[in-house]
């Protein structure tokens, strides 16, 4: 886009294209900006997880603010985020950064990112699967799913007899009655 | 007294002591659970974490059915339900063009005068001194350490819940129960949520951090109200000990089994014997009898 100014043309195109940009797309998905972040880092210190996170939390939202998308995408934080929600409980800005970290991984799933953190992310598809499925998680059928979509067969046997006996797996799922509501949910807003 | 009642997927699996303690101890307090007709699954984390139209529409369809069975108060146990219906009916009512998206998706416009409680609210509702008068075991020696975890109270804007980094409502339940709660730390840390199966390094290491501050401050057993920390500090005890070897188990209990256990209910009839940990130590000291 171009204005004309006394002093000629001067390129907009920056400032056009800040509608595409990353900060843009997560206002819209979750409606708060994330230059409402002063990078205090409260969240970073009382957050469970940021032991086991490449960036910190507010590391990630400065990513975003100053542009770095590629950077803000590939981080393995969003995806290891156990959505505790005590960083946006005590935000002085009131920035609800558990909303930001989810629309940041909703993002990087609509732009067919490579997920940092494929396991992670097995376990949703599997998960979400198994629902559109039944209408209701089955646990039997997400270990499973699980377990053949991350090659990871030896997880958890040493618990998984014990669940059987004590009646907590079942083999057969709890399924709604009306699937097709559901599938047709799911089928809408894929 | 009667209640709408969701018990989610977790309460019908892994946390079914949840669901058969909650329906024994309702009885006996003259609660009568309506439980919601061919309800679905809330989401849980998988849908929020990925698709937020869908972490929408999955509670909006449970919200309906509540409509339909004209229900004013809808009990969710499982505190994560809880928190999805929570956030879902919070962005219908706050968001029009998502409030517009799923009700198109649903064919029908989703309710506003329903009110979601947790367990907590649901045994406040009873009341405190109705608890105790019914009160059968004598549990005055039992320490007990009330584990809110993430989701009762956060997020706090939304769920505007007892207190968003001391809660003490819990703790009231407990002493009305006879019992006496202890003063802890970690009552709203993470438990690793739903990492347990991705990455359970995350949630035995944070779940030991739990556990241990619990025994720090004398406790006999933790509370709990959600069948995820439930699974993550009973089950995963199992994986602190390869990990910690001197690590000694201690009894996690849901807020309705230990209701139960001081009302007289056997531990059998409240599914005790269906955790991973032993209960023995706990029900030893209140000598209470299998």
């Amino acid at each position: 886009m171009y204005y004309f100014s006394f002093f000629g043309e001067i390129d907009m195109s920056h400032t056009h294209s800040e509608v595409n940009t990353l900060s843009a797309k997560i206002e819209k998905l979750t409606t708060q900006t994330p230059q409402e972040c002063y990078q205090c880092g409260k969240c970073s210190a009382g957050c469970p997880v940021r032991d086991y996170m490449d960036d910190s939390p507010n590391q990630v939202v400065r990513y975003v603010q100053l542009g770095f998308e590629e950077k803000a995408l590939h981080s393995k934080t969003p995806w290891l985020c156990a959505g505790c929600l005590t960083c946006s409980t005590r935000c002085p800005q009131n920035f609800d950064l558990a909303k930001f970290m989810d629309a940041l991984r909703e993002i990087a799933i609509q732009e067919r990112i490579k997920i940092p953190e494929a396991d992670t992310m097995e376990f949703h598809k599997a998960f979400l699967n198994q629902i559109k499925k039944h209408g209701k998680a089955f646990e039997f059928g997400l270990v499973r799913e699980y377990k053949l979509r991350t090659m990871n067969l030896m997880q958890d046997v040493d618990v998984a007899p014990e669940m059987f006996i004590k009646g907590k797996i079942g083999l057969i799922p709890h399924e709604v009655e009306d699937k097709q509501q559901i599938k047709e949910i799911f089928d809408k807003i894929d | 007294m009667k209640v709408g009642y969701y018990p989610g997927c977790s309460l019908t699996g892994t946390g079914k002591e949840y669901d058969m303690s909650l329906r024994k101890v309702a009885s006996l307090l003259d609660v009568e659970l309506e439980e919601l007709k061919d309800w679905s699954c809330c989401g849980a984390t998988s849908a929020h974490a990925t698709n937020h139209l869908l972490s929408v529409a999955l509670p909006a369809r449970n919200l309906i059915i509540a409509k339909h069975q004209k229900l004013k108060e809808l009990a969710a146990p499982c505190a994560a339900c809880y928190n999805r219906m929570m956030v879902a009916a919070h962005e219908l009512k706050t968001k029009p063009e998502i409030e517009r998206q799923v009700s198109d998706l649903m064919g029908e416009s989703i309710p506003y005068d329903l009110s979601v409680i947790n367990i907590i609210e649901l045994f406040q509702k009873v009341g405190k001194e109705k608890i105790a008068a019914n009160v059968k075991a004598d549990l005055k020696g039992i320490k007990a350490a009330c584990y809110y975890g993430c989701l009762l109270v956060r997020p706090f804007k939304i769920t505007g819940f007892d207190d968003a980094e001391q809660p003490e409502s819990m703790e009231e339940l407990i002493k009305a129960a006879g019992a006496q709660p202890v003063d802890w730390n970690y009552k709203l840390e993470c438990c690793g949520g739903a990492h347990s199966i991705a990455h359970m390094e995350i949630v035995v290491d944070l779940s030991k951090k739990i556990i241990d501050d619990a025994k720090l401050h004398g406790a006999d057993v933790i509370i709990v109200a959600c069948p995820m920390c439930h699974s993550n500090l009973d089950m995963r005890q199992k994986a602190i000990k390869k990990e910690y070897p001197a690590h000694g188990d201690i009894p996690i209990l849901y807020l309705s089994e230990f209701i139960g256990l001081a009302l007289g209910l056997k531990p059998k009839e409240l599914g005790l014997n269906l955790h991973f940990v032993d209960t023995k130590s706990l029900l030893e000291k209140a000598e209470i009898k299998g």
